[in-house]
């Protein structure tokens, strides 16, 4: 009996082995940067691809964070076999735009000859990843962007109604955040997580300010930063003062700021829109999700927010062939479908990047069932990004974000003004510039 | 007569060697190398723009002065946790030395840190002071002390290196007690005899004693705290908050790893290995000449 088994299972192998023979199946390496669940279901879709047709095979394969997938697909591109795909997070685009080391989308396709359409993109996604003239550099995927989460319940303890209360501007987000810690309602009012992206990047964007000259670098490696402006000084100087009211709590830098909120220590917070999944599973208390707040003076009415998440690119390497890149492409057209862009939306909470989505959803009632789950998009989509708000294209951003992290952190511990504070990561950006365009010129 | 060999072939003892020094050429010599020649050049991440810059990456580095600043912090940081790893573990040595009953036990306890990595001690002390979910956090804030190591930066530098210390106790508490047990004790009880207290026994017999150990854990516990400590740093601080716990290894990291600036990254490495080297040079210069064996 065993032996008759493990004869046919043998038998079944070989023909499998011949069958995948025959068939020529080309090999498409794709490298990822995502936990769980999201990079479960990201697999998922390269085996679904695989399986719905019978010329290529994505192997997906999971190389840890977005920081070390970058790393391992560098020193992997210099070693001449680099991954055909790799993902890589949004301030990693200005490094890859001009590392030489890519096929461009839009080249890919016009190469492949595989019909795609760019347009079909959210403004503020496609922009993103595109160089001004509109030619797409890498395939959008994951993207996210800056919400304010609410903690309903803290709010009612401190005698606010929530469904009256108003939290539109900072005056008001600061009033209610000064009342919960009053009141006693919770220990933190107000915090945030990636400090950097949620305070600046999207403060910038939202507020239509420049972040850096030259487009926020879109227009050339020469960018200067100007995060020193008046506006953000104050903005600094507004957190400040609520640290000294106790209003604010920082929480650090990265997710860190993650965890405060569904814990119910702080009532407000700044995160990503992806957070919301967390909050469901861990939060036992009634919470809301809404738009990020303003300067009501600054701005009459607040424009898009820009994205954060990751984008795929395609890598070169010598030998590479035609039959490889047309896989590539195919497998692209595969993940901009809507309904796999639907599904990408609906289980990991990132957001529906492909227009149609949205309104498909809406129309089913999706999104009175998942109260919160629009806010994001709704935000990111709201007006025709500007200049300010298309997103940044500025050379080693990663080391700029950790230096105003650092710089704001010293203003946080009373070391100096919010003015000096901005100063120094203004100065001291410029120099990650000026280094990263004499690396690339 | 001296017989110089025992191989008649004079290839053979090469060859046995051959394994160990291929093994230092491929993964010592070559690669410090590459971060030496790396140094000198300034090139973007994926290689296909390089400059040869001669020592202009090395000029930057002293010129700012954030990267003083660092120094500074990894003085303070490797001195303070070798003397704190290196102090308890001699404590608790001495203290095991003189326990009969259960000896295994509390031998096996006291090594238990040693097996643990240094980002799950860390994240292990990290629920322990946090200020919001850690136990001590909350009872530091509950004395009404302003507990929050990620504003403060001495608090921050105090958790990496009470984490960092911590972890090493065990590996010198190991070596202290091997070296506590190879002290003959017939000299210790001649001492004793000779009406010696116990502190005086200790001081004047045991430890001279002990100095060829203690000689060579101070050398590896420098080593350990310069290159090792990097996994606690980076689980619990990041090198924050501002630049309080950014220590020279910690440096090389974020500017070669995250920042991808492999010149600079390569020119730190090589002042951080020349700076080891005197450092062992030194000791084992000056510090040697007091131990004995």
């Amino acid at each position: 009996m065993f032996t008759r088994i493990l004869k046919a299972s043998l038998v079944t192998l070989l023909a499998a082995s011949l069958a995948v023979g025959l068939a020529q199946r080309v090999e498409i390496e794709f490298w990822h940067g995502l936990n769980p669940p999201g990079g479960t279901l990201l697999e998922d879709f390269a085996a679904e691809f695989n399986a719905s047709q019978d010329l290529y095979t994505i192997n997906a394969s999971f190389k840890g964070g977005y920081v070390d997938t970058m790393n391992a697909s560098i020193a992997a591109w210099r070693a001449g076999n680099a991954p055909h795909i790799v993902q890589m997070f949004e301030v990693g685009t200005a490094v890859f735009v001009y590392s030489g080391a890519v096929k461009p989308v839009y080249e890919l396709f016009e190469q492949t000859g595989v019909p795609f359409d760019p347009e079909v993109y959210l403004g503020a996604v496609r922009g993103y990843y595109s160089l001004p003239d509109g030619r797409m550099m890498s395939m959008p995927f994951n993207s996210s962007t800056a919400v304010m989460f609410v903690n309903n319940d803290a709010l009612a303890r401190a005698g606010l109604d929530p469904a009256t209360t108003p939290l539109e501007t900072w005056e008001q987000v600061r009033a209610a955040a000064q009342q919960v810690v009053n009141t006693g309602a919770a220990p933190c009012g107000f915090s945030f997580a990636w400090p950097t992206w949620t305070q600046f990047e999207q403060f910038s964007a939202i507020h239509d300010l420049p972040y850096a000259t030259r487009a926020n670098g879109f227009e050339g490696l020469d960018a200067e930063l100007l995060i020193n402006s008046p506006l953000h000084v104050r903005h600094v100087q507004t957190l400040m003062d609520m640290q000294a009211e106790g209003s604010f709590t920082y929480a650090g830098r990265g997710t860190a700021g993650d965890a405060v909120f569904p814990s119910g220590d702080c009532a407000i917070i700044h995160g990503s829109s992806g957070l919301r999944g967390r909050v469901v599973n861990e939060a036992d208390f009634d919470w809301s999700i809404l738009p990020l707040p303003y300067y009501a003076d600054a701005i009459d009415a607040p424009i898009n927010s820009v994205i954060g998440g990751a984008s795929f690119w395609v890598m070169t390497a010598p030998g590479r062939t035609d039959a490889e890149y047309r896989g590539v492409a195919e497998f692209f057209n595969f993940l901009g479908q809507v309904e796999i862009v639907e599904r990408w939306h609906v289980e990991t909470g990132f957001l529906p990047i492909v227009f149609g989505v949205y309104e498909k959803l809406l129309a089913e009632g999706y999104y009175e069932a998942n109260p919160g789950t629009d806010v994001g998009y709704l935000q990111l989509a709201r007006t025709a990004p500007t200049e300010n708000s298309m997103g940044f294209r500025l050379g080693n951003m990663p080391e700029i974000r950790t230096i105003i992290e650092e710089e704001i952190e010293m203003a946080w511990a009373g070391q100096q003004s919010a003015q000096q504070a901005l100063d120094n990561a203004v100065e001291r950006g410029n120099v990650v510039l000026r280094a990263f365009e004499r690396a690339n010129r | 007569m001296r017989r110089r060999t025992i191989y008649r072939h004079k290839l053979l003892p090469y060859l046995l060697l051959a394994p160990q020094l291929a093994i230092t050429l491929i993964f010592f010599y070559w690669p410090s190398a590459q971060a030496v020649y790396q140094s000198l050049l300034i090139q973007d991440a994926f290689g296909l723009r390089t400059q040869f810059v001669w020592f202009e990456n090395f000029q930057v580095i002293f010129s700012t002065p954030r990267y003083l600043e660092s120094v500074r912090i990894t003085v303070l940081f490797s001195t303070s946790v070798t003397l704190l790893a290196m102090g308890p573990a001699l404590l608790l040595a001495v203290m095991a030395d003189q326990v009969i009953r259960g000896a295994t036990g509390y031998r096996t306890l006291l090594v238990w840190p040693y097996a643990i990595a240094p980002a799950v001690a860390a994240v292990l002390w990290l629920f322990i002071f946090h200020p919001s979910i850690g136990q001590i956090g909350q009872g530091l804030r509950a004395l009404g002390i302003p507990w929050d190591y990620r504003i403060n930066g001495n608090q921050a530098l105090f958790l990496v290196i009470f984490v960092s210390a911590w972890k090493q106790v065990s590996y010198n508490f190991l070596f202290f007690l091997a070296g506590l047990q190879s002290i003959p004790k017939t000299i210790v009880e001649a001492a004793a005899i000779d009406g010696a207290s116990q502190a005086r026994r200790f001081w004047q017999v045991v430890f001279p004693l002990l100095s060829p150990t203690t000689f060579f854990l101070l050398v590896v516990n420098i080593i350990y705290s310069f290159f090792d400590t990097f996994g606690v740093i980076h689980a619990l601080t990041e090198g924050g908050p501002g630049r309080a716990t950014t220590t020279l290894m910690y440096r090389v990291f974020r500017d070669g790893y995250v920042n991808l600036d492999l010149g600079s990254s390569s020119a730190q490495s090589v002042i951080l290995m020349t700076a080891v080297i005197l450092l062992t040079v030194i000791q084992f210069r000056y510090i040697e000449r007091r131990v004995h064996y």
